[in-house]
């Protein structure tokens, strides 16, 4: 489905992804761990096509097309979804409204006729279920005035809605207490499929026990130092990053 | 995706799509200001010795007074001399007694506009609102006027009321707004042509939204109008005004006199979307758009509103007041003020709190692009007697691009100590990351720009009548349009 090669990627003058390989098929769940400062998150940017990052070289295709030629929103028509580590807050813009728009422009570039009101506030109800997200959030403004936790379980709320074929999710877990970390999982389980893959960006060992990933790679230095399974996620809590270095 | 430096660019390019000229012949005073300026303005409308006397008196006044320079805008002063200070439709002698009379071109300029002038077009339901149409100098057609006489509202033509209700007009005209008030507004009182003149009587509440729709044609032309609302004890009236120019390479002056009278119990509501040219993307040409407006809550428990929104002229200066009197009366302004190009906006609002217990409130959005300034100008005055009088201020800008200015001019008197204030301000760039986020999950880019823009106004949106919401939006569109690449 993903497939990225030989990475290089600038900041400001600043190399961050040093040479990043990484394959991910339908149907898989992969964990990206690291130190800070690694470049999990500017994977995950460049992916979604963020503005700000420079690409020296390298090629990211994903379903055979050429993902870095690609807009923000051509890449989420086509199935690339982000949960942000710092979801944005938009003043005004209806949570729901938004959500419309984006479900609805998506349907118009696959050729199908959009969404009445009345069916796409079914498909709402029944997601917002499923991450036990009360239904006052729909009709707030976009992140506005939400905690933490709200923000993350909004972002696994709209991942649900717009049904992704490739989820991002970058950091989800960080500031959730353990009681949202189990709602916001127990949502991401129920979303996950043969047709789907997952790419979760973790700093933290206990999310991988509620959702269990089939690979686990530590990216350090702007490359993928080591993979393995579920294991290895275990094995980094126990010794640390240094060790991966020195064990490669 | 773009980055905001090419948005600014792309904004630059938008278009006024209501910058059409109508080829109609008119009767057009030749250029000049003098005391016959006046005499034949004031005879062209047959005008009673008292109003010309009072024309002269403002004139005479003007004469000593010097144009404000302490607005943060940047223009070249107009040359007084040079303009004209009447134009009207010809035949224009007297108006148009049912709209057989009037000119089809007319018609069909207002049909281009979008304003129905043809009063089975509301019958549909959709729609429930009386219009005033005014070209130039001159009302060309006021509609409904039979329905809402029934109800006992007065709705006419300003130029009409002076001779059909000159008690009326004699008793309120110039006691919200002064002759000598300011600079415009004494020039305003000298010249002024047409206008809307409204009595909504005692317990009435008015059947229908009212409209006045102003259209500035003629070249070198001065647009002067007046509007007088009075609503008595009791009543109620929603009111709407709307302005459009064609686009031309000159200057042109608009300078109106807006005077609201609320007594007691009574409310007006009075939106305006004002959709003067701006002027090209290089600052040629434009509306230089000098306003007063007023409100006085002269009555216990009288509410007034004043919302705007300000997408169009080259010059924008321009405060609507309120001046609450009565006690436990309400005046409340909330602002959408657009700029992109080369546009310049002082605007803003005085509540003068007098009575007790009166309330205030202003919200304030202001959205600079391109090389726009904009300044917000508040002042909140309470004096000695308002006891228990609350204020509350929000002033929010938000800024397309690093050329682009947003500037905050509060001023607060307080003559009481058991009033409140409470003052609040942000000024924002639009995000980049609140675009990406929003294109991440689908949006185009001009549709995240016009959303996130139209959140940011929601606030003001919510308190246009619905029939102006919609226009709102769409202009807020138009002037974002081409917001990519």
């Amino acid at each position: 489905m993903l497939e990225v090669k030989d990475l290089h990627v600038s900041v400001e003058g600043k190399k961050i992804l040093k040479g990043l390989s990484l394959t991910i098929n339908a149907g898989e769940v992969h964990a990206i761990m690291g130190p800070n400062g690694a470049g999990k998150s500017t994977l995950s940017n460049v992916i979604a096509g963020r503005d700000g990052y420079e690409i020296t070289s390298g090629t990211i295709t994903y379903k055979g097309d050429d993902l870095l030629e690609m807009s923000p929103e051509e890449r989420a028509w086509a199935g690339v979804f982000l949960a942000f580590q710092y979801p944005v807050e938009i003043p005004g813009v209806n949570n729901t409204y938004l959500l419309k728009a984006g479900v609805n422009a998506k349907r118009k570039h696959q050729g199908l006729e959009e969404l009445d009101a009345f069916d796409f506030m079914k498909t709402v109800k029944e997601k917002a279920k499923l991450v036990e997200l009360d239904p006052s959030f729909l009709s707030r403004s976009v992140n506005e005035g939400f905690s933490g936790g709200e923000k993350k379980r909004n972002e696994i709320f709209q991942m649900a809605v717009l049904d992704p074929a490739l989820a991002l999710l970058d950091e989800t877990d960080s500031g959730l207490d353990i009681d949202a970390l189990r709602i916001v999982a127990g949502g991401v389980n129920k979303l996950r499929s043969k047709d789907k893959a997952i790419v979760m960006i973790t700093h933290y060992q206990r999310l991988l026990d509620y959702i269990e990933p089939d690979f686990v790679h530590v990216l350090a230095d702007g490359v993928i130092q080591k993979t393995g399974d579920k294991s290895l996620a275990v094995a980094l809590e126990e010794h640390g990053y240094d060790w991966v270095k020195e064990n490669k | 995706m773009a980055t905001n430096e090419e948005i600014q660019k792309d904004l630059e390019k938008r278009e006024y799509d209501a910058g059409f000229i109508t080829d109609i012949e008119s009767d057009t005073l030749p250029p000049g200001l003098n005391e016959d300026t006046i005499r034949h303005i004031s005879a062209k409308k047959d005008e009673p010795q008292w109003l010309l006397d009072w024309r002269l008196e403002a004139y005479r006044h003007w004469l000593t007074m010097e144009e404000p320079t302490w607005a943060a805008v940047d223009y070249t002063p107009t040359d007084y001399q040079s303009i004209s200070y009447y134009s009207a439709p010809k035949p224009a002698d007297s108006g148009p007694d049912s709209l057989d009379e009037v000119d089809p071109k007319l018609l069909e300029t207002y049909e281009k506009l979008g304003i129905p002038l043809r009063e089975q077009e509301f019958l549909a339901g959709v729609k429930n609102i009386a219009v005033d149409a005014v070209f130039d100098s001159v009302s060309v057609a006021t509609t409904f006027k039979g329905k809402l006489k029934d109800a006992g509202v007065i709705f006419c033509p300003i130029s009409e009321a002076v001779h059909e209700y000159p008690e009326l007009v004699k008793q309120y005209l110039g006691t919200v707004v002064p002759q000598g008030d300011n600079f415009f507004a004494a020039l305003n009182s000298a010249v002024f042509t047409d206008g809307s003149f409204v009595y909504i009587p005692k317990g009435v509440r008015c059947p229908m939204e009212l409209s006045t729709y102003f259209r500035i044609n003629a070249l070198n032309t001065g647009q002067f109008e007046r509007t007088l609302i009075i609503a008595d004890e009791g009543s109620h009236v929603s009111y709407l005004e709307g302005c459009t120019a064609p686009m031309r390479d000159e200057n042109q002056l608009h300078a109106a006199v807006v005077e609201l009278v609320i007594l007691d119990d009574a409310e007006i509501k009075y939106a305006t979307v004002q959709n003067w040219y701006p002027g090209d993307e290089n600052g040629v040409g434009g509306i230089y758009n000098f306003v007063t407006k007023r409100a006085e809550c002269r009555g216990v428990r009288s509410k007034v509103s004043w919302t705007q929104v300000e997408t169009g002229s080259a010059i924008t200066w321009k405060y609507p007041s309120c001046v609450l009197i009565g006690d436990d009366s309400v005046g409340k302004f909330f602002s959408v003020a657009v700029t992109t190009n080369c546009q310049q906006a002082d605007t803003g609002t005085k509540m003068i709190h007098l009575g007790k217990n009166t309330k205030s409130t202003i919200i304030s959005k202001g959205i600079s692009a391109g090389k726009a300034q904009q300044s917000y100008r508040g002042l909140v005055r309470m004096g000695k007697n308002a006891e228990n009088a609350r204020n509350f201020t929000q002033c929010d800008s938000l800024l397309l691009g690093d050329k682009c200015g947003a500037h905050t001019f509060p001023y607060v008197e307080v003559k009481n100590a058991t009033a409140t204030l409470e003052h609040e301000a942000t000024t924002s760039k639009i995000g980049e990351d609140q675009l990406f986020y929003c294109q991440q999950r689908g949006l185009s880019e001009e549709d995240a720009v016009n959303m996130i823009v139209n959140g940011f106004c929601k606030d003001v949106f919510d308190e246009l009548p619905m029939e102006f919401a919609v226009e709102a939006n769409r202009l807020m569109e138009v002037s974002l349009e081409g917001s990519v690449g």
